[in-house]
């Protein structure tokens, strides 16, 4: 294999956002501004101040979780379209735990926590996925509509039944017990500035955790491997004695227990309560994420930051230009485009070079 | 023999992405010969042919054809220059007539009709003339493989073809169908048609052809006269180096049964039986070999005793426990190993790199995981250690299945099944598209696996190779056993036979019959 094929799947990614901002920057000058300063107040936005990167981190926290969810079941040739549903469940029964937490002490009830909206996400997956495996009714169609009912079930319990007394709302009380630390009080002990109201929190620890863990499972474990057997050649995973339907059961499972962990931004870490309707598309984002990460751990975390910076940026490029924030969506989406159109591209091109090569290589020895 | 030349091919170059497939080749072919291209598999041979064809356009080279240089590289001016090619992989429409299939795409018109009597009368004509023996009215579906490949002839005929070119034309036919389709190119070769025949099958070569290319590696390696070269200089030229056509094996000394199969019948698809009522034994050191034209049964055979489909009825017992309709890591953990019909769908994970396939069905168990955890270095080890003992190429545990040549990718199959010490061995088609620099290493693999004390079930679309191993030898036409031999009492005519159930009523036969001097082997359907 020659040296292009081999970095195609890092290159072809980074062309890919290089050619979406050429795109944005046509869409900016037809609105009449300028793309310099619009972008340069996007990365001002997002990497100008502590306080910015802080809301870089913040906002591609979730999308790590949903980002990862998405590779893993794709790693087991499965496609969760489901995590909007799973990250629901997840922080619903994260808060309904975390209310009746009182007088439980955080080192406990950090790790239940933690652990319950894992198991809530891993629960919502685990239909799809038995589905999949006993009828082989395909999982895309059910975890759509597990995300229906996931979204509806939740509203509805938080609405008639867990509503914070008195509140106009629609979100649950405040957890009692089970608060992750915003990270600014640490980071200004070492002497970051970063503003105390910066929504940063420790579960962007447990993000990069769940990132090294994704890499763990699947290139060093058992699981893992069958996992990935699974996903590339079914048949052949079977002869072999692997378990296929168990496996794909395991792997909806842990796709869902990632989705899951969102809670430990949203519920944990930053509003310490379940809101209706918080989420607005953070697991459909995954599906992105993954997408333009290659399904890979590392390209999760890349391309969650990637989104994460645009989301930042969106804020300043609302507040300081005539530009709507919509751009960024409009970015965003012209990026994944052109990565699925890119990537097809970019591998024919390489082809079309090696062959050339390889016949340059040929003439050459035959002139000799 | 006339002098012109039918067909001069000059310094075809074709260049793949990742191969050479055709290097400088030349090509003649004499008017009215029969010429045999033979080859390893990914010698060149198809690609050579698809340039001949117009199919695929070379990087360099000039294509004569009679004589006039052919221009553009097209299926079309290559028809009208007189070259017909008869597919590995028949285009017919099943539901129309033998007739109507000859004539589509070329009908014969009276005013805007179809004149379906012209059609008629011209198969009949060209059927008579060759001997094809072939029903203008009959309906496709209704024809063998056989027949089917001999509309696929008359198509090229209609067509006006002076030149036919057949790629692997054997590989799917009988041994007596083999025959016939000889008898055939003859009869076409006397009306002073030329014919370009492809095939890695060394007997058809001398028993057909007058001349010979060879080819290795996108190369000429060899043009000789069929009557005046022997198999194994043709193997020679083919692989580069002396092989061992022919393994010998001693006498085996069969000990306990071990697997045992009995009353077994299994449902298909569509309700039917595919198997019905099979009784296998083979004990331990013994070669079982199951002959058969393909889909009679062998694959489901196959299949149930390894755990992937399920029996609607029998037993199978391996050392006595019953197996029937147990999961595939059951059996396997209980000592059974598989080479799968398909080696790139069943046998590998073509994205998995050598270590990771080499451990494929042990990733389960020490020494390859602990406590759940892939144990890298014992995977690498054991990688080295396969790789270096079978030769495998190339020698790093890390390259992909996928870029592994058909040979290695068979070679590294049969590592991992043998490595494992199984009681039970079931091969399929273990032998197929695989060079025969590396039949020579299976065969032998496997009858070591066999003298160290294996149950070998074997089955193959290869007579040669069922006969060259088996101790003993059943015959399946049409998912039921109809015939078993000891495996030096039959000869391939007979084997043939039964194979087409026309061998009824001779089963078990004791006296073997005489061996049909240079009886045609079937072969297997080439890339
Ligand atoms: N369309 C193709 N694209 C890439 N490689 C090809 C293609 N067709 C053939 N090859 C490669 O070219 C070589 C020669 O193939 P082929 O002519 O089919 O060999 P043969 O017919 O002798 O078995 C093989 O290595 C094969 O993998
Ligand atoms: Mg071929």
């Amino acid at each position: 294999m020659d040296r292009w094929t081999r970095y195609a799947g890092v290159l072809s990614p980074i062309v890919a956002v290089a050619a979406a901002f050429l795109v944005g920057g046509l869409v900016v000058t037809a609105i009449g501004e300028s793309p310099f300063r619009v972008y340069a107040i996007l990365f001002r936005g997002a990497f100008g101040s502590v306080d910015g990167f802080g809301l870089v981190l913040f906002n591609a926290c979730p999308l790590i979780f949903t980002g990862l969810a998405v590779a893993f079941a794709f790693r087991a040739g499965l496609f969760n379209i489901g995590g909007e549903g799973q990250l629901y469940i997840g922080s619903f029964l994260c808060a309904w735990a975390g209310l009746g937490l009182a007088g439980v002490p955080w080192w406990i009830a950090v790790p239940v926590l933690i652990a319950v909206s894992a198991v809530g996400g891993a629960l919502w997956a685990s239909v799809p996925g038995m589905l999949k495996a006993r009828f082989g009714v395909h999982e895309v169609i059910n975890t759509i509509m597990m995300n229906f009912i996931a979204i509806g079930l939740t509203s509805y319990l938080v609405i008639n039944i867990f509503k914070e007394p008195a509140q106009m709302t629609p979100q649950t009380a405040e957890i009692a017990s089970g608060h992750l630390p915003r990270l600014a009080g640490a980071l200004q002990a070492v002497g970051i500035p970063m503003p105390s109201a910066n929504p940063l929190n420790a579960s962007i620890l447990i993000a990069l955790a769940a990132v090294w863990v994704a890499w763990f499972i699947l290139y060093r474990t058992t699981f893992g491997y069958e996992v990935r057997a699974v996903g590339l050649n079914q048949d052949a995973a079977e002869s072999a004695g692997i378990n296929v339907r168990r496996t794909i059961v395991l792997a909806m499972i842990t796709s869902g227990a990632f989705a899951g962990l969102v809670a430990t931004n949203e519920v944990m870490g930053f509003r310490h309560r379940f809101l209706d309707n918080f989420s607005s598309g953070i697991g459909f984002m995954g599906i992105a994420v993954a997408l333009l990460g290659k399904n890979t751990p590392l390209g999760v975390l890349f391309a969650a930051l990637l989104f994460g910076v645009l989301n930042a940026g969106a804020l300043e490029v609302d507040v300081f230009t005539d530009v709507p924030r919509e751009l960024i969506l409009v970015l965003q989406a012209v990026t994944i485009i052109l990565v699925v159109v890119g990537n097809e591209i970019f591998v024919r091109r390489i082809a079309a070079r090696e062959a050339r090569a390889a016949l340059a290589d040929t003439q050459a020895e035959e002139a000799a | 023999m006339p002098e012109t030349n039918a067909i001069e091919m000059r310094g075809i170059t074709k260049r793949y992405p990742r191969v050479l497939a055709n290097d400088r080749v030349d090509l003649d072919v004499r008017e009215g010969e029969i010429h045999a291209i033979v080859g390893e598999n990914g010698a060149g041979k198809s690609t050579l042919m698809k340039v001949l064809y117009g199919l695929v356009p070379p990087d360099a080279g000039e294509v004569r054809l009679e004589g006039k240089p052919l221009v553009r590289h097209r299926p079309a001016d290559a028809i009208r220059a007189g070259v017909g090619m008869v597919h590995q992989h028949f285009m017919l429409v099943d539901t129309l007539t033998v007739a109507e299939n000859v004539i589509l795409g070329e009908e014969p018109t009276r005013g805007v009709v179809i004149d379906a009597a012209a059609a008629r009368e011209r198969v009949e004509t060209l059927s008579g003339e060759y001997g094809f023996e072939l029903d203008p009215d009959e309906l496709i579906e209704n024809l063998s493989v056989g027949l089917e490949q001999r509309v696929e002839i008359v198509k090229v005929l209609y067509r006006g073809a002076r030149i036919l070119i057949l790629d692997e034309p054997t590989g799917v036919l009988t041994p007596q169908e083999v025959r016939e389709l000889f008898g055939i190119l003859r009869a076409l070769r006397e009306s002073g048609r030329t014919i370009v025949f492809i095939t890695h099958k060394l007997d058809e070569v001398i028993e057909l052809a007058d001349r010979v290319t060879v080819m290795r590696d996108g190369r000429v390696t060899g043009i000789v006269d069929a009557a005046q070269t022997t198999k194994e200089e043709l193997a020679k030229m083919m692989v580069g180096r002396y092989v061992l056509l022919r393994v010998t094996k001693e006498e085996g000394s069969p000990g306990d049964t071990v697997l045992s199969v009995s009353g077994l019948s299994a449902a298909g698809r569509k309700g039917t039986e595919v198997l019905r009522d099979v009784d296998i034994e083979i004990r331990s050191g013994e070669v079982l070999g199951v002959a058969g034209v393909q889909g009679n049964g062998q694959t489901e055979l196959v299949e149930i005793i390894t755990g992937l489909r399920r029996a609607s009825s029998g037993r199978v017992t391996l050392n006595g426990a019953d197996i029937t309709n147990r999961s595939p890591r059951h059996i396997r953990d209980l000592g059974v190993a598989h080479i799968p019909e398909d080696r790139q769908a069943r046998g590998l994970v073509l994205d998995f790199t050598i270590a990771e396939n080499l451990v494929l069905g042990r990733q389960h168990r020490e020494p390859f995981s602990r406590l759940g955890r892939l144990c890298l270095d014992e995977m690498n080890d054991h990688a080295a250690r396969l790789i270096e003992e079978h030769d495998l190429r190339p020698a790093d545990p890390a390259t992909e299945a996928a870029n592994l040549s058909g040979g290695n990718q068979q070679k590294l199959i049969v590592a991992r099944e043998f490595d494992c010490e199984p009681a039970l061995l079931v091969a399929s088609q273990p032998t197929r598209g695989v060079d025969i620099g590396a039949v020579e290493f299976v065969h032998t693999s496997l009858l070591s696996m066999r003298d160290a004390g294996a149950a070998v079930l074997l089955v193959s679309a290869e007579l040669s190779e069922i006969m060259t191993l088996s101790d003993r030898i059943a015959v399946m036409y049409r998912g039921a056993i109809v015939a078993t031999f000891d495996g030096d009492a039959v000869g391939e005519e007979e084997l043939g036979l039964h194979m087409t159930g026309a061998g009824a009523g001779r089963s078990e036969s004791q006296a073997a019959p005489p061996r049909a001097a240079g009886a045609p082997q079937r072969g297997r359907a080439g890339s």
